[in-house]
């Protein structure tokens, strides 16, 4: 294996192992709604890591962590003090702390450490590559030095969340119910502050604070996108980063650029995919779903139509294409809204090409135009609202009124008018679901 | 005075003049409870940096803030595009658009590193910021910013004030909310664009909060919160620079403390803030009687 591979290799690992260690924490950050908590943190334990090291040397990690992570937890509890004392909002409040404890680190090191190897670029714009010729042996092999602290990290946030999933589920979504059955939600959000000082302190040197910020945030908000339970989102998250790692840091060697930057960058490329196809709460998948509800209510207008032309004349009532057309809407929507009516054989065209309703068509638009009237009586009922009003909040619910609601309303309602004296269909729509066979039978040749 | 030397004079005519600015959009970023988006948009210049670079071959001063401004405003479309079309919430969308775009910077950052140019080195500083060095123009640039913002927020002051407080009333009443909003955000991404290579991304998101959190403390009211807010911006970068100045401290972080500073002695002392707030609220419980004679109730 040649050098070059070997050390990219090692990036990857590196990469994943502190990515899923970020990612799962990452997770619970994003459900609480504190994401920026990562940002605030990364940048608060600055003088901790001085003090640290004023305390321990290069050699010792042990004050370097305890530090950062007093300070970690120190910045989220100056934080909520000072949010929910000076009122101002959370990332305000967030704002001032770190920005502050930073200042002072940077003080702190230009004041004692300045002629000691101690570089705040190191520590914060560390970088993915940079660590990656500094091995350990073990069993054989070269291992990087980081990963004798990452992989143990990655340990203890596994174990984090495996001993508190009950507290951290209940007290991310619903914290009053998590107060009342004595999970304290304040106790979790400092141990998440601490676990995620101790990620970040750990990640910082291998893979460089913005890379950290990243995958602190990015792969559970990607995951948050695709999943809807908090098993699956943690999985989804943690492979999000392993990926992340891969990809980016394969086309990072391909085109010889910072590794910390191409995972980045991957990482937005995956939620920028996710917010695109998602299956749910992606755009693609809303507009989608727009556009089918649109169409449905298109059709859902012209065989109410209809159906009230039909009954005015008594009899069956026919209509010029052009005009049904106008009804659903001119456009795009409109055309393929009469297509849909035509080919599920909810109208039928005559040969002389007027449109008119086939059983089921004339089914679909007697309970439409009962849920209608229905609910203009129920409106006029139980609000004092005036005559003309009723009809237009009735024309939108019409289309979101099903059989249950429908009989519910019947049945709370004596009336068998509604307010302008026309009579409210009876229901015998909704019994027979299917459509008559031989409106299925009339389905015109085209 | 042998301190105050001229180049210590840019540095304090171009940090309070920023401090000034900074207070005046700021205080609408966290009225709008946005107070982290300048920490988003001064890491989200930096490919912009990094494309101007490469597109006009040097280190041309108005390339490569226009860059800057650019990528800026492609962030923020990134922000107000997530909040509109997904279920992404602001906290999470202002931290994907801090560390992606970044990220993509540094990507960038090193194939113009690689490209050897002398005059590349540095470029990072662009974004990173070093206080000491302001130069003149620099403090040209800071001050048109300011006139240009202050002439703006002087003339669709009440627009603002209906935005700032309440959007979705100002939809209703026919306000052009998201192109005021939009209008808000450019100038957030100009100042910051402008105020970046020379105090660095911390000190943005520092100077962008503290005034106007401050100035709450002072006032209740809209048009003195904007006003104070410029001042005490003003203040804290002529203290800041001072102090360090003084006492041979780093100067971005000496004015992101005397900030802080203003702001927790403002918590203490100032009228409107909590400890005046508790006092008067216990006041009021032991006399009932006063709460008429005094004519309003705070908090």
């Amino acid at each position: 294996m040649s050098l070059g591979l070997e050390l990219a290799l090692r990036a990857v690992v590196i990469g994943a192992v502190s990515g899923v260690s970020c990612a799962i924490l990452g997770c619970f950050l994003v459900l609480r709604r504190v994401s920026l908590l990562g940002d605030g943190i990364s940048h608060g334990v600055l003088p901790g890591l001085v003090i640290g090291f004023l305390l321990g040397g290069k050699t010792n990690p042990v004050p370097l962590f305890v530090g950062a992570v007093t300070f970690g937890v120190l910045t989220a509890w100056l934080t909520q003090a000072v949010s929910s004392r000076g009122r101002m909002s959370e990332d305000a409040g967030l704002g001032i702390v770190f920005t502050a404890l930073f200042a002072v680190g940077v003080l702190l090191i230009s004041r004692l450490l300045r002629r000691v190897h101690f570089d705040a670029d190191c520590v914060l714009y560390g970088s993915l590559g940079v660590t990656l010729d500094d091995t350990w042996p073990l069993l054989g092999l070269e291992v990087p030095r980081v990963l004798f602290t990452l992989v143990p990290t990655l340990l203890l946030v596994l174990l984090f969340v495996t001993l508190l999933w009950k507290e951290l589920q209940l007290s991310s979504f619903d914290p009053a119910l998590a107060e009342a059955t004595g999970v304290s939600s304040t106790l979790m959000h400092y141990l998440l502050a601490a676990m995620v000082s101790w990620v970040t302190v750990a990640s910082f040197e291998a893979v460089g604070s913005i890379l950290v910020i990243a995958l602190l945030i990015v792969p559970a908000a990607t995951a948050q996108l695709l999943t809807e339970r908090l098993r699956s989102m943690l999985l989804v998250s943690a492979v999000v980063a392993v990926v992340g790692a891969v990809v980016g840091v394969s086309w990072g060697r391909w085109l010889d650029v910072d590794y910390a930057g191409s995972v980045t960058v991957t990482l937005g490329g995956l939620f920028a995919v996710a917010v695109f196809t998602a299956p749910r709460h992606g755009v693609f998948s809303r507009l989608w779903s727009n556009f089918a509800l649109s169409l449905r209510i298109a059709s859902e207008d012209v065989l109410a139509t209809l159906y009230r032309r039909e009954e005015r004349s008594g009899g069956t009532a026919t209509w010029s294409y052009e005009e049904c057309e106008r009804v659903a809407g001119e456009g795009i929507v409109g055309r393929l809204a009469m297509h849909r009516c035509i080919t599920q054989a909810l109208v039928h065209r005559h040969p002389d090409g007027a449109i008119g309703l086939t059983d089921a068509g004339r089914d679909l638009g007697r309970s439409l135009v009962r849920s209608h009237r229905l609910w203009e009586s129920y409106l006029d009922e139980h609000f004092e609202l005036p005559p003309d009003h009723l009809h237009e909040p009735a024309e939108r619910i019409e289309h979101y009124i099903g059989p249950e609601l429908r009989e519910r309303l019947a049945g709370e309602l004596v009336r068998e008018t509604d307010p302008h004296g026309r009579r409210i269909p009876d229901g015998e729509g909704d019994s027979e679901a299917e459509g008559d066979p031989e409106a299925k039978a009339e389905r015109p040749s085209e | 005075m042998n301190w105050l030397a001229p180049n210590t004079l840019f540095v304090l005519v171009g940090t309070s003049l920023l401090g000034a600015c900074m207070g005046l959009v700021g205080a609408f970023a966290v009225l709008r409870r946005r107070a982290l988006v300048g920490d988003a948009l001064a890491h989200a210049t930096l490919p912009g940096i990094c494309l101007a670079y490469l597109a006009v071959g040097r280190r041309s001063f108005p390339a490569l803030m226009l860059g800057a401004l650019l990528s800026g405003l492609v962030g923020i479309l990134v922000l107000v595009g997530l909040r509109r079309f997904t279920k992404v919430k602001d906290d999470a969308a202002v931290g994907i658009v801090l560390s992606v775009f970044f990220g993509a910077g540094v990507v960038l950052l090193s194939v113009v590193q690689r490209q050897g140019a002398a005059s590349a080195a540095g470029l990072e500083t662009f974004v990173l910021g070093t206080t000491a060095g302001i130069l003149p123009e620099d403090g040209y640039w800071i001050g048109g910013t300011l006139l240009l913002c202050g002439a703006i927020v002087t003339t669709f002051l009440k627009e603002f004030e209906v935005v700032a407080f309440d959007s979705q009333f100002a939809t209703v009443q026919g306000w052009p909310a998201a192109r005021l909003d939009l209008l808000l955000m450019a100038m957030i991404a100009v100042t910051v664009v402008v105020g970046l290579p020379a105090v660095g991304p911390i000190m943005v998101a520092a100077l962008l909060i503290l005034p106007s959190v401050t100035a709450r403390n002072w006032t209740e009211r809209f048009g003195r919160l904007l006003l104070l807010s410029v001042v005490i911006g003003f203040f804290t970068g002529v203290a800041g620079t001072l102090v360090s100045t003084r006492y041979n401290l780093a100067a971005g972080p000496t004015v992101i403390l005397s900030g802080t500073a203003l702001w927790a002695v403002s918590l203490l002392v100032a009228p409107h803030g909590p400890v005046a707030r508790s006092r008067r609220r216990r006041s009021l419980r032991s006399q009932p009687e006063d709460a008429t004679t005094d004519g309003r109730l705070d908090g």
